[in-house]
């Protein structure tokens, strides 16, 4: 599920403010972090791990296999670029506000030499008890057989938690990001949902803007044994205002989150209006028996 | 951000694509000066950032001089779309021998750049892809290739749009050109609709639409500049320079939210419960008690206000943080309204102590707040 125990994680913008702060979370998790990159300042160490200039360096030196990203938008490119050189296996890009060309070029090259990206504006992914990579609260979790996939961060949290709440715990949680364009959409998560053998069942988080919903849900019907269920956001948002994310815009009557939630509902997905619905529903799915109607 | 049609055919123009000069009138007597530089017949174009300006008598040809006056008057007192039109775009009269729709754009789905044309012009693309989807069609091109492509390879597209193989070439032409310009301005949208061979033969943009990515527009002066004239909703331009997302809405529950997704989640289930929320505000992911307090400041402006509904989940946020704004804020504005305050998350103990401390009670679930706000609103 593309992190364990084991995993070994570099961070870039290791010597930022949030970089910094973040390792010492990630730290205390217990995820690998191994080491950190910020151009220029090669050499220094952070919370103990050594900083080097460039990803490829700090990968041949520690044997990183993912990187986490907290660079500013604006040098965002340079550092998806440079982690292009590296073979890792995973970009986990926390950073908000990068061009949209500038991600395009990113998919593109890292693309091509098969290194995956999770984000932009990305919480990052946890596999509870064991990895952490990102910025995600890390008390709401517990380890357990749900897992969640998302397009916000806050929102994860709140969803994340209900489920704790419930004594239900989590096998995997992925923010995808909040942005048109992004590394890992739902449809590229939900295979290594339905292939993990600690995962049950699935709650997909969306909101208005695009078809990615959608996608999934015709995606988890035809290919998927594994509950799925939903939980929207959006469902009063007034078209053509984009509400913070940059993904997050009606560009048409198809992309309301009403319009999504009836499609989603025709490939056989159940789709929670509010967060407090969501437990119940995927109750009702893991014991069809028992399910309430 | 939207480009009006003047300012996205100035760009087409700079980057070698045809299209029809024009003057901008922002009077009835400045539309008149227009016929010092162009000869009759002008159109008259409603300069607005809504579709169905034709349908709803914001585009109107002008043949006679003493036409010009009354003409740009009465497009200039319409409103469309909730629009209120301010300027008008004047330009010579094309005559159309033909027209296409092309189009440069992202594609969210295929995560790449993509060309799309239709043969048929000035039509409506999302309904046509809908209703005949045969007659769109579209073609990827990689954002790497997308500055120096080749006019020999866009030949088949442009020949779908023109038969005539003159016209095609031309085509093919504009479209490296409409590449250049889409990566040099961090454009998510070109839309040439229609794009037109007129009497002579020659291939121009007659209408022209653009949208710059506002994530991009730091590295864009003459972008920004366009953004500081465009005469954005006072409140949301501040609330953007606050590093806050604000937008407003009609109801009286002011809301104060950290990231999007919850945002629109807490806005949903306050109407669930029966209560209108006053805007959406996006505090972002940061724990910075001034724009906590910037927040105040904006919603305590909206009128018919009766109360405000912080919820938070910290992550990288911090509640005590966003306790010390709240409190910054009762201090610096005379806050009549209730509070409800959802603060859990990093630090929550911390945050809710300084709270009740004043007198402030907070709830520990979005359910319990929303209610409350609901109910103190009159509503549930």
């Amino acid at each position: 599920m593309l992190i364990d125990a084991n995993t070994k994680v570099i961070v870039q913008g290791i010597t930022g403010r949030d970089g910094s702060f973040h390792t010492g979370q990630m730290l205390a998790y217990g995820t690998k972090v191994v080491g950190g990159v910020t151009p220029g300042k090669g050499g220094q160490t952070v919370h103990d791990l050594p900083v080097f200039n460039s990803v490829p360096e700090a990968v041949s030196e520690t044997g990183a296999e993912v990187s986490v990203m907290y660079v500013p938008g604006r040098f965002a490119r340079d550092a998806m670029l440079d982690a292009a050189e590296a073979p890792l296996k995973l970009l986990v890009v926390i950073t908000d506000g990068i061009p949209t060309l500038d991600m395009l070029e990113a998919y593109e090259t890292l693309g091509s030499k098969g290194i995956r990206i999770i984000g932009p504006n990305s919480p990052g992914i946890i596999k509870p008890g064991q990895c952490k990579v990102g910025i995600m609260p890390a008390r709401i979790h517990t380890p357990g057989s749900i897992g969640v996939v998302s397009r916000s961060g806050t929102l994860t949290y709140e969803i994340v938690h209900v489920l704790t709440e419930a004594g239900m715990g989590q096998s995997f949680c992925a923010g995808i990001g909040g942005d048109a364009v992004i590394g890992t959409t739902f449809t590229d998560i939900l295979p290594l949902f339905e292939q993990d053998p600690n995962t049950e069942a699935v709650v997909l988080v969306g909101e208005i803007g695009g078809q990615d919903e959608v996608e999934a849900a015709r995606y988890c019907r035809r290919n998927m044994s594994k509950p799925l269920v939903g939980f929207m956001a959006g469902l009063t948002a007034p078209p053509n205002r984009q509400m913070g994310h940059a993904g997050a815009i009606l560009e048409g009557e198809n992309d309301t989150v009403a319009a999504k939630i009836e499609r989603m509902e025709y490939h056989g997905i159940p789709v929670a209006r509010l967060i407090s619905d969501v437990v119940p529903l995927l109750r009702g799915m893991l014991q069809p028996s028992e399910a309430p109607q | 951000m939207n480009l009006h049609e003047y300012q996205a055919k100035a760009l087409l123009r700079m980057f070698g694509v045809p299209a029809p000069d024009g003057i901008v009138a922002r009077t009835a007597e400045e539309a008149e000066q227009a016929l010092n530089v162009f000869s009759l017949p002008v159109a008259l174009k409603a300069q607005v950032h809504t579709g169905g300006r034709g349908k709803a008598g914001g585009i109107r040809v002008v043949k006679e001089a003493f036409e010009i006056r009354p003409a740009a008057q009465a497009i200039l007192e319409l409103t469309i779309q909730d629009h209120p039109v301010q300027a008008l775009f004047i330009t010579p009269a094309a005559h159309i021998a033909q027209e296409v729709y092309l189009s440069l754009l992202i594609d969210r789905g295929e995560r790449s750049v993509a060309f799309v044309g239709c043969a048929e012009g000035g039509i409506d693309i999302e309904a046509t892809a809908k209703e005949a989807p045969e007659k769109v069609f579209k073609r990827k091109v990689p954002i790497s290739q997308l500055t120096r492509l080749n006019p020999d390879s866009l030949m088949d597209f442009a020949g779908q749009l023109f038969e005539d193989p003159s016209q095609a070439r031309q085509t093919a032409g504009l479209m490296t050109r409409m590449g250049r310009l889409f990566v040099e301005k961090d454009a998510s949208l070109i839309e040439i609709n229609p794009l037109i061979a007129d009497a002579e033969g020659t291939v121009l943009a007659l209408d022209a639409k653009m949208t710059v990515d506002n994530k991009a527009l730091f590295r864009h002066e003459d972008l920004q500049e366009i953004r500081e004239a465009s005469g954005e909703d006072p409140s949301e331009a501040s609330a953007r320079a606050q590093g806050l997302v604000f937008i407003r809405f009609d109801g009286d529950i002011g809301c104060i939210v950290n990231g999007a997704g919850l945002a629109m989640a807490t806005m949903d289930i306050i109407q669930h419960h029966g209560g209108q929320p006053a805007n959406f505000l996006d505090v972002g992911g940061s724990s910075n008690p001034r724009k906590v307090v910037a927040a105040f400041e904006l919603i305590l402006q909206h009128p018919g206000l009766k109360v405000i509904f912080v919820n938070i989940f910290g992550g990288i946020t911090r509640c005590d943080d966003i306790a010390q704004g709240i409190l910054t804020s009762l201090d610096t504005f005379d806050v009549s309204v209730p509070i409800v305050v959802r603060l859990v998350g990093t630090n929550e103990e911390e945050g809710r102590a300084m709270l009740e401390e004043i007198g402030i009670v907070t709830v520990t679930t979005l359910e319990e707040g929303a209610l409350e706000a609901a109910r103190i609103a009159g509503a549930a």
